[in-house]
Formats: C-alpha cells, structure tokens, sequence
C-alpha cells in the first residue's frame, strides 16, 4: 500500500476587484518573485507593467511567418507561369513583368500565413493546448472565468516558502488562500 | 474626461463660464456585474431554448434537405438544370456568391476595423457578426463550386501538380478569388476560434463532468486566464485585427475584378473596387442588425446591446448607403461623360429601355433611399423602423448584384446575341435553401455558444480598470449621458422566459 504522492503547485490567493489585484501584483513584483501570475476573467489593463512582464515577442515570428507567405506566392506564380509552363493568356506576357497580376495572391498567402503563424505562435508562447493542470485541482479556481481574480505563487520560485509566502499573500488582501496540490 | 474632472476641483477653475463635463453613454447599462454578464450569456446556452428556436430550426433543416437535393440534382444531371445561357452565363449563381459574401464583410469591419479604431461598442456584436461571416461565406462557398459544372474536377482550382502538367491562370482575376475568399474564411475562423477560447473556458467552468464539460474544455485548451497568457493573447488578436483590415477590403476587392478587369461594357470600371466594399459593408450591417434585433430581445441582453450600438450601426448603414448611392450616379455620369457609346448603351438598357429596369428602381429604392430615413434620431431609435429598412437593404443589395450581373449581360455589346436570362426551379430553391443553412448555423451557433464575447464585455466595463474612481462620475459640472427612449422602457426580461410561439431570432 502507498499513499498517493503530491507536489505543491503553489499558493492560490483570490481577490474580488481588478484594483486589488492590480496593487497585489505590483507588491508581489516588488518582493522578487519570478514564478508567479494573476489569472482573470478579462486582460486587466496595465497588468504587464504591474508584473514587470515585457512586450510580447509575437509580432517578429509574425513577421517571418508573413514573408514567407508573399515569397511562397511569388514563387508558386513565377515558378509555374514564367518558368515551368508558360501560357501566353489574353496576349498576356509570361515573364517577369507579370508580376502586377500575381499581386493579389501574393497579397492574400501573405496575410494566410501570417495569421497562421499568429495563431500557432501565440497557442506555443501561451504553452496551450494542455488537457490538464495543477490549479483545476482548486474548488475555487473555477470562478477566474466569472468574476475571481486569482493571484497564484508557484512552489518552484526560489522566494516561495510554505509560512512565510502565505502570510504575505494574505497581508496583501487575498481571500481563500490555498495550497494547491497534484498529483504525481 | 478624467482630467476635465480633475480641473473642476481646482480653485480657480469655478464661476459661470465653468466647463460642464458630459459622460459618455456607458456601453453596459443599469451597472452590471461580472457574473451578471456570464450569468446572462451563458445562461443562453445552458438552459433550455425558447419555443420559437424550435420552430424556427426545423424549417431551416428542411430547407437545407431541399438544398442537398437541388445540389443532387444539378450534380447528377447537368448545369442545363439552372437558367443561364448564351450571353448570361453568369445568373443567379454568381448573385448569390456576391450577396452572401457581401454579407460577411461587416462581421469582419465589426471585429478587426472597430478593434484598431477603438470603437469600444464593437464588443457587444462581434462574436455574433463574425459568426455571421463564418456562415455567410460557408453559403457563397457553395455556389462556385457548383457552377464549375463538373464538381468533381473542382480541385483543378487548387494549384496542385497534376498529371496534365498544367498550371492554374494566375493572371486570371477568378484565380484571385479563389485564393481570396479561401484566405477570408481561413482567417476569419482563426480570429474567432481565438477570440472564443477565453469564453468557452467560462462555459467549461460552469460545466457539470460530463461530455458537454469535456467538449468545452477541449475546445478551451486548457485557458487558465494567466496575465502570463493574456499578453500573447492581446497582441495576437490585435495583429489578427491588424490582417484582417485589409484583407476584407481586399476581398471584395478581388470579387469586383471578376467584372472589372474584364471588357463588358457596364462592368469594366475603375469605380468597382470602392463600390463594392462599400455595398457589401452596407449589405453586412443590414443582416446583423436583422439577426441582433430579435436576439436581443428575446434573450433578454438589452443591457449589453444598447441603443446606442443600434444607432451606431444605422449610421454606418446610412453612410455606406449614401456612398452605394453616389456610386450609382457616378456609374450613370461615367456611363455619359466617358464618350463610349457602349457604356452610354449599357445604361440605357439598364436604367430605361431594358427588360430588367425594374430591377434596378428597386434596387435604388431599398439601396439609396430607404436608408435615408436614418437622418433622424426618432427614426433609428424605432425598432420597427430599423428592421423595415434593413430588410429592404437585405433586399436592396441582391437587387445590385443581379442588376449589375444580369442586365449587363443581356444587353452585351453584339445585339444579335441577346437573350433574356429567367432562373429556373433549381436556382430559386437552392438560394432559398441557403437562406436555411445560414439561419440553422446561427441558431446552432446561439444554442451552443456565447453569442456575446464574455471577456470582452467584461473588459469595458467601468470597474474592470484598475484605476477606475467612481467619485470622478459624480459631482456638480458632471452632465450624465443621455438616455436613449428605447433603454429607458425596456426592462430586460429574464434568460429562461418562456416565449410566445413564433418568436424567433429570425
């Protein structure tokens, strides 16, 4: 017989405003914690600064993502109209100078695969999809996606401590302070 | 505002000539909360739907099965079945893909253009128009690919290697729109997939386990609401937005090459692209105001789509409506000033002599002066009002497109090739039939999910700033926003009332 092994998650406070949680955050941020983060039922507007976070790097990979969708169209018109097969259309000429008519698909592949490669980056940066986490073990963690603000310290930041992050986040103002558990 | 409420506490800044400050119309009425609003959605989806959904879904499916049998029989028989000849090889057909994905184009302005303008009221509407997008290009879709004639040699439009080593014509604007509307669809699921993941998160955390809790939080991904999340979140909606403005007005762009780049006296015109975005930005907010009205209603969400979002949308609808009209007499003076008897003639059949004038008054009626109602506040503030000119524009703007196919067509350049275009059974059935898929995926899309972006609304309400001060709201030289008539009487009756038989969001 074995007892069924857990690990600590972390500490899970929950306040009830976006101004409660928005100072909480900025104190959490000013104590040195690094492994932590306030989970809403909206984006809480100045929360990046509040936490320290930077500007998303999303855009760059967009950017990439959108060039190589105008040289993949570039190269699927020029490669089969000009090069592999070229049909002369409406005494339309097959070379390079028909470049003004492939425009609009370069155009439209450019915008497909940039908003791909937004969609896609953004699911890796966010680390989703994942069918399970430790906080869906919380009763109370449910109410993020209702009207909670949930303010969670993490057992593998360095500053976590069982006592003593507890007391601070309840000396910030959390209510139903929990140590969320999972199993192993 | 904050800061003209600042000033007034300032010593010196009484006296007579003291600035009033007046607040904006807030865009959630009657100060509700956060579960409010969830409560309020996502009761929608959870109980039971009233009568009149019922009793409007089972026509729907019906119509769909005429639709899959019209298609059977057009698939299985031959194109012979519809109506078009020689010289109107394109009729009802082609009608029907310009409507419908005319249609789409203000789910799209809604969600990306008023995103990137700050047009804060969007929030109400855009889960629904885009939902509205998704379905009306799901039903332009169709009428291409089944007007290629042989459906099975539809792939050919897909540049794929193949074993006749032929190429697609990418110089040939038909080729564009295959990649454009593929493109438009694309990137319209993309952006509401991502815009709905937060707010099936909330309908999976109201789930009791079971299948439905399952499903939700598969499609959810596991969303946690993380500030850590929601920064990527953020910017890759906004870069979605960022695309997508473009990319619809490129899109009826694109159709409105199918006619202008090609020599057909009427169609060959620079004024197209314009012209088109615009009747379809038009066409678009006449069927979400068709669609809202009645959902509002009957759902009780009078709070959160107020007045004020009706009166906007009829603006825009007056404004693209007066821009369609000053196409239309540009077309007439071009027609003239142009010198070319061809075009000259293509507007005398069109407008005077033709077999299809008719058409065209009803289209400048419903089009152009219809809409013109809309100058008084009294008359956008009328539901009733509201829903007439809409239907009349719904109307209005297939008229446009038939007129502009159809009587162009007929009266091409060689008289001795004319002939009159008459839809046959097939095609009236078919576009009726469309009329029910698109009104069975809305109402599937209301009956399964939310039909309000949650975390949106929850985002523009006042006290999800965390800087918000209700102090600076209140005080002498602060004027409140004015209320509308139609938000002062209506009490916003409960999610579950039970609903006159009939009622229906249709």
């Amino acid at each position: 017989m074995s007892t069924p092994l857990k690990r600590v998650h972390g500490y899970l406070a929950e306040f009830s405003s976006t101004k409660d949680v928005y100072h909480a955050a900025e104190q959490v941020r000013a104590a040195g914690y690094s492994s932590w983060d306030v989970h809403s039922p909206f984006p809480v507007h100045g929360m990046d600064e509040a936490m320290g976070l930077p500007r998303s790097i999303l855009p760059r990979f967009v950017l990439i993502g959108g060039i190589i969708g105008i040289t993949t169209a570039f190269l699927l018109e020029f490669l089969t109209q000009v090069v592999i097969y070229p049909t002369v259309v409406q005494a339309k000429p097959a070379n390079i100078y028909t470049i003004a008519a492939f425009f609009p698909v370069m155009f439209e592949l450019t915008i497909l695969f940039s908003a791909f490669t937004a969609l896609f980056t953004c699911l890796i940066m966010m680390k989703l999809p994942r069918l399970h986490h430790p906080l869906f073990n919380s009763q109370n963690f449910g109410k993020f996606s209702d009207d909670k603000f949930f303010l969670c310290i993490e057992a593998r930041d360095p500053k976590f401590s069982p006592e003593k992050t507890k007391a601070f986040l309840a000396g910030l103002g959390g209510a139903n302070i929990e140590l969320v558990e999972d199993e192993l | 505002m904050a800061e003209a409420a600042h000033d007034s506490h300032h010593p010196h800044a009484g006296g007579p000539s003291h600035a009033k400050v007046l607040l904006r119309e807030p865009l959630v009425l009657n100060n509700r909360s956060y579960s409010w609003v969830t409560d309020r959605i996502c009761g929608i989806v959870e109980n039971p739907q009233p009568k009149g959904w019922w009793f409007i879904i089972v026509p729907c499916v019906a119509l769909v099965a005429v639709m899959a049998f019209c298609f059977t029989y057009l698939v299985s028989t031959g194109v012979g079945v519809w109506g078009p000849n020689h010289p109107v090889a394109w009729g009802w057909d082609i009608t029907n893909f310009v409507f419908w994905i005319g249609i789409g184009h203000a789910g799209t302005l809604i969600s990306a253009i008023l995103y990137l303008t700050r047009q804060k009221w969007r929030t109400a509407v855009n889960r629904a128009a885009e939902a509205m997008t998704i379905f009306a290009v799901m039903c332009a879709g169709l009428f291409p690919a089944l007007h290629v004639g042989r459906v099975w040699m539809a792939w050919f439009l897909a540049p794929i290697p193949n074993s006749n080593a032929i190429w697609q014509n990418f110089k040939s604007p038909l080729l564009w729109d295959v990649f454009a509307v593929s493109t438009y669809f694309s990137v319209s699921v993309v952006f509401w997939f991502l815009g709905l993941v937060p707010d099936l998160a909330t309908l999976r955390d109201r789930c009791k386990p079971g299948i439905r809790k399952i499903a939700y939080g598969l499609f959810a991904l596991g969303w946690r609401g993380g500030n850590r999340q929601w920064r990527h979140y953020e910017i890759a909606y906004g870069l979605l937005a960022a695309l997508s403005t473009p990319l619809v007005l490129s899109v009826h762009t694109v159709v409105s090459f199918d006619f202008a780049t090609s020599v057909v006296p009427g169609w060959h015109t620079t004024i197209f692209p314009p012209y088109f975005v615009a009747g379809a930005i038009f066409g678009g907010f006449a069927m979400v105001l068709t669609l809202m009205i009645p959902v509002r209603k009957i759902y009780g969400l009078q709070d959160l789509f107020t007045m004020k979002h009706i009166d906007n949308m009829a603006k825009i609808i007056l404004l693209t409506g007066t821009i369609v009209g000053y196409a239309y007499l540009m077309e007439l003076f071009i027609a003239w000033y142009s010198g070319s008897l061809y075009e000259f003639d293509a507007f005398k059949w069109r407008i005077l002599f033709g077999p299809y004038t008719l058409y065209y008054y009803a289209m400048f009626f419903c089009n152009v002066i219809a809409p013109q109602v809309f100058w008084w506040k009294k008359m956008r503030e009328n539901l009733l009002v509201v829903m007439i000119v809409c239907m009349f524009v719904n109307a209005g703007m297939w008229y446009e497109r038939f007129v502009i196919i159809c009587t162009t067509l007929a009266r091409d350049a060689l008289p001795g090739a004319w002939d009159m275009y008459h839809p046959s059974w097939v095609e009236i059935w078919t576009f009726i039939g469309t009329f029910g898929f698109f009104m069975m995926l809305f109402l599937l899309f209301l009956r399964f999910l939310p039909v309000i972006a949650i975390a949106e609304i929850k985002g523009v309400l006042p006290e999800a700033d965390p800087h918000y001060d209700p102090s600076k709201t209140k005080g002498d030289n602060i004027v409140p926003a004015p209320v509308y008539e139609g938000d002062r009487h209506e009490t916003p009756a409960p999610a579950s009332a039970p609903l006159p038989s009939g009622a229906a969001p249709a």
